[in-house]
């Protein structure tokens, strides 16, 4: 995952060129041994972080868990779709909502069926609006995302007999795998079985994403990134390539909405407001979006800032504000990109 | 029928406001190619840096008559922050489009908190000066005169730029920078002074816009969040960077806001967004945008 995704591109290009074997298929160079060690340092930091971090930031890993799926949700359409999507939280929105349905509906808090409902609502709700937004690139993208995205909250907001208006809807707490566990209190439940089980699913859905984004498919989408005129000409669906990464990361989002709303115990409007959106791109922007787990660490430091920033200060805005607009300008790969770049210099020096 | 007379002309003082944000909008996107998502904090400026001036000035004794005008002149003023904004935004002009949205994003936030330094968080409202004019009443209908006096500035600022752009020199510089950028520059204009110009005017827009809404409506910390996404509505409606398109995109949604406002208040936002989707849909560079990629 080295070196960069252009070339990448072009070589497998070049590969599935008409008289090329099935076997003559490169894929992209493995991980390094180093960083599936890091990796496995984090998971085996995060398995016993409830049995050495303090409760308070015990509450802040659950929202990192959330995110983490959305970012990994997002980044398949902005890092490697090239598309920029300013109305992405109405797929949060729609994950924490259609929780709260299910269990004001049919009464039911089982949190499989909790993340079944989201994802079927999400895939259902996004693939009209991804035939539609796969039309459009750039400012037009972002504009037509972020029309939907304020169409679901006014909807959200006016509509009170069906969605609860300002004050939203509850989201109980789930069963797992239908066992009630009620030895745990409130945050012991969300720090104990629950943190465990959004880990598992987390790795779990962080492995499929990888595996899509190497997969055949991921190359299409980045060469439609790259240059859809040629990846056209080449034989890419351009635009249906663009409308899967588009449903999926809109499942994405609403597995992480769920796992949002059953966290704070609310699903309401402002989940599907723009700025949420915007945050989402901070994030990936912040850790990184050219890399895999960059916008995963984005998440990460993103919830620490906002939180250290706003025990410091009520005037956080203007600091996290700040930060971006360094980061965009200074330092645009990200936390990530630092890093490569640091290691970079050390490697020619 | 009187009704619907007063829907259209409450309609149309909406449309005035949405079109000054939604013109500076356009004219920053028609030639620097920036979609500036800071424009609502910078009419949300206008509002608080106009209810501070003003009240200052009714303070020091000055006339309450004369209130427009010094409203006009705070917008001005304030507006003048576009030159160290376009500093900052210099930066990344050479960048991919989505950072460009991410920077103005960064200035959005920073300038959601500065205005709640200066302000606090509590809504300011102007005092007891809408109804300085009286109201005027047209074919049965009466309004307040200071809402047609808006529309007037709005539509006299409308022509005012439309002769600008149109007529006078620096507008056709203008104009060729906007055709192409590098062209501009080798028949020598000065295309970092363009942009300087062009960044301040559309700011100066936003404010103007910012500090003419606010004898009707109170300056709080959303109402800038609030007005980007109905003035991006506008935009996409009439076509991005159209200076026409931005003045029908306004009366199109100031007036759909009014008629659902009135006979069905749930769906006020909504119906925009029915719009929105539907020139999307259909005519996706707009009503009157040139067609793009």
């Amino acid at each position: 995952m080295k070196p960069n995704i252009a070339n990448t591109v072009d070589d497998t290009m070049h590969n599935i060129a008409p008289n090329a074997q099935e076997s003559d298929f490169v894929a992209p160079p493995g991980i390094p041994r180093i960083k599936l060690i890091l990796g496995g340092l984090v998971i085996a930091l995060l398995a016993i972080a409830p049995l050495i971090v303090s409760q308070y930031y015990m509450t802040l890993l659950i929202p990192f868990f959330a995110y983490a799926v959305i970012l990994l949700g997002f980044n398949l359409l902005f890092g490697y779709g090239g598309l920029l999507s300013f109305g992405h939280a109405l797929f949060i929105a729609i994950g924490a909502y259609a929780a709260a349905a299910l269990v004001s509906k049919t009464g039911m808090v089982s949190f499989e069926l909790m993340l079944l409902t989201a994802i079927v609502a999400s895939a259902i709700i996004s693939l009209p609006i991804a035939l539609l937004a796969s039309r459009f690139t750039g400012i037009f993208f972002g504009m037509l995302t972020l029309s939907f995205g304020m169409l679901f909250h006014s909807f959200l907001n006016k509509f009170y007999y069906i969605t609860g208006g300002e004050s939203g809807m509850r989201v109980p707490r789930p069963t797992l795998f239908g066992m009630e566990l009620g030895q745990f209190d409130k945050t012991a439940f969300l720090a104990g079985p629950f943190y465990y089980y959004c880990l598992v699913v987390i790795l779990l859905l962080a492995f499929v994403m990888w595996r899509i984004v190497r997969s055949p498919y991921g190359i299409h989408l980045m060469a439609s990134r790259d240059n859809p005129v040629k990846a056209l000409y080449l034989g890419v669906k351009v635009r249906n390539v663009r409308a899967i990464a588009f449903v999926i990361s809109a499942v994405y989002a609403a597995i992480g909405g769920v796992i949002l709303g059953i966290n704070t115990g609310l699903a309401d409007p402002e989940l599907a407001y723009w700025t949420h959106s915007g945050h989402l791109v901070f994030m990936a922007v912040l850790g990184g979006y050219q890399e895999f787990l960059g916008p995963v660490l984005g998440a990460f430091v993103f919830i620490l800032l906002q939180d250290e920033l706003s025990s410091l200060t009520q005037y956080w805005r203007f600091f996290l504000g700040a930060i971006l607009a360094i980061m965009v300008i200074a330092l645009p790969g990200g936390i990530m990109g630092a890093i490569r770049k640091i290691k970079g210099k050390g490697e020619q020096s | 029928m009187a009704a619907y007379f007063n829907i259209l002309l409450a309609g149309v003082f909406q449309a005035a406001v949405l079109f000054l944000v939604a013109s500076g909008l356009q004219l920053i996107f028609g030639v620097q190619r920036i979609v500036n998502l800071a424009c609502g904090s910078i009419y949300a400026l206008g509002a608080y840096f106009g209810i501070f001036v003003t009240s200052w000035a009714l303070s020091k004794g000055l006339p309450v008559y004369m209130f427009p005008l010094v409203l006009l002149a705070s917008g001005i003023v304030i507006g003048l922050i576009g030159i160290p904004l376009e500093r900052l935004i210099r930066t990344i002009y050479n960048r991919p489009e989505s950072f460009q949205l991410l920077l103005t994003f960064a200035v959005m936030l920073m300038f959601q908190d500065i205005l709640r330094y200066f302000w606090g968080a509590d809504p300011q409202q102007l005092p007891n000066v809408s109804m300085t004019f009286g109201t005027i009443s047209v074919l049965g209908v009466s309004m307040p005169t200071y809402n047609v006096m808006v529309i007037g500035v709005a539509i006299a600022l409308a022509i005012g730029m439309a002769y600008f752009l149109g007529k006078t020199r620096t507008g056709k510089i203008l104009r060729a920078t906007a055709e192409n950028r590098e062209t501009s520059a080798a028949m020598g204009i000065n295309v970092t002074r363009v942009y300087v110009l062009v960044f301040t005017l559309g700011t100066m827009l936003g404010t103007i816009g910012g500090a003419l809404v606010i004898p009707n409506a109170a300056a709080s910390l959303g109402m800038g969040v609030e007005l980007v996404v109905e003035a991006f509505a506008v935009v996409v409606i009439g076509g991005l960077g159209s200076m026409k398109g931005a003045a029908v995109g306004a009366l199109i949604v100031g007036l759909i806001r009014a008629l659902s406002a009135m006979i069905y208040p749930e769906a006020e936002i909504l119906a925009i967004y029915a719009i929105v989707l539907a020139v999307l849909i259909w005519k996706p560079a707009g009503l009157y945008g040139k067609v793009e990629a």
